[in-house]
């Protein structure tokens, strides 16, 4: 699982709000299912939190519950003032974590 | 191992929500979802853990959605505030229920000074035909809120 994958425009204009796109494959258990076999409760782990940081500073944040489709995307705003590099965690029940980057350009 | 505290603290909040709204009346929004009374409870419930005791206000925060969601399992929602993100009127979070799924909690989301417009997107499950809500909490504490209604097909919160 995992695999995150994400979209951030290479180039913005000064002052422009672009839209970066995030996708991770995970299978947000819910930990209301049952294991058909045996009957028992299939443990919950799902991304519980997701953060964006430009240069170290956090730009946007979401927390996630069950209600979030497997596979989770999301998408948000970002309107940078200066060139930089955008980190991406995604933080997993249990506290394993994903991450990713991407660079862009303010001009 | 925290893996299991995590769900153990689910069932612990599950039960505190239970014992709020009356466990037969959680039961019920549990296992035979067609109870409107109970689901809305429970989201007014949590919805006042989130914001306390401040009334939302209608309007600036506006839901996109389908109109009929054929599969419950991965329903396209999207969530935009009017704001000019700065000053009183930043939007500093905005969270998503949804009042008809056994837990109407969805997601929330924090913004910065650099996001630019207090929007976003992403895929949730959907119980049934349901209100989705969004609150948009805004830096000088007012709180705005938006309604969209879903019709739903295919339920996804499958066991």
């Amino acid at each position: 699982m995992s695999r995150p994958r994400v979209r951030v425009p290479r180039k913005i204009k000064k002052g422009d709000t672009v839209t970066v796109k995030t996708l991770i494959a995970h299978k947000m258990e819910t930990g209301v299912r049952r294991n058909k076999k045996t009957g028992k409760l299939i443990p919950r782990k799902i991304i519980n939190s997701f953060e964006a940081k430009i240069d170290g500073k956090t730009v946007f944040k979401a927390a996630l519950h069950p209600a979030v489709s497997s596979n989770p995307y999301i998408s948000f705003a970002i309107s940078p003032k200066k060139s930089g590099k955008i980190d991406f965690v995604w933080t997993e029940d249990g506290g394993k974590t994903f991450t990713k980057s991407a660079k862009f350009e303010v001009a | 191992m925290s893996q299991t505290e995590v769900s153990g603290g689910v069932h612990r909040r599950s039960f505190l929500i239970a014992a709020g709204a009356g466990g037969a009346a959680f039961a019920a929004a549990q296992f035979t979802p067609g109870i409107a009374l109970a689901d809305k409870a429970l989201t007014e419930q949590a919805i006042k853990k989130v914001i306390g005791d401040r009334k939302p206000i209608e309007g600036r925060v506006s839901i996109d959605g389908p109109e009929i969601a054929e599969n419950g399992n991965t329903v396209p929602v999207g969530f935009e505030v009017e704001s000019k993100m700065s000053g009183g009127d930043m939007v500093k979070a905005v969270h998503v229920f949804a009042e008809g799924n056994p837990r109407p909690e969805v997601a929330n989301f924090w913004f910065s000074a650099d996001s630019g417009a207090a929007r976003g997107a992403f895929r949730m499950r959907m119980a049934k035909t349901q209100n989705l809500i969004a609150l948009a909490e805004m830096a000088d504490g007012k709180v705005y809120m938006g309604k969209r209604l879903v019709k739903v097909t295919i339920g996804g919160c499958g066991g």
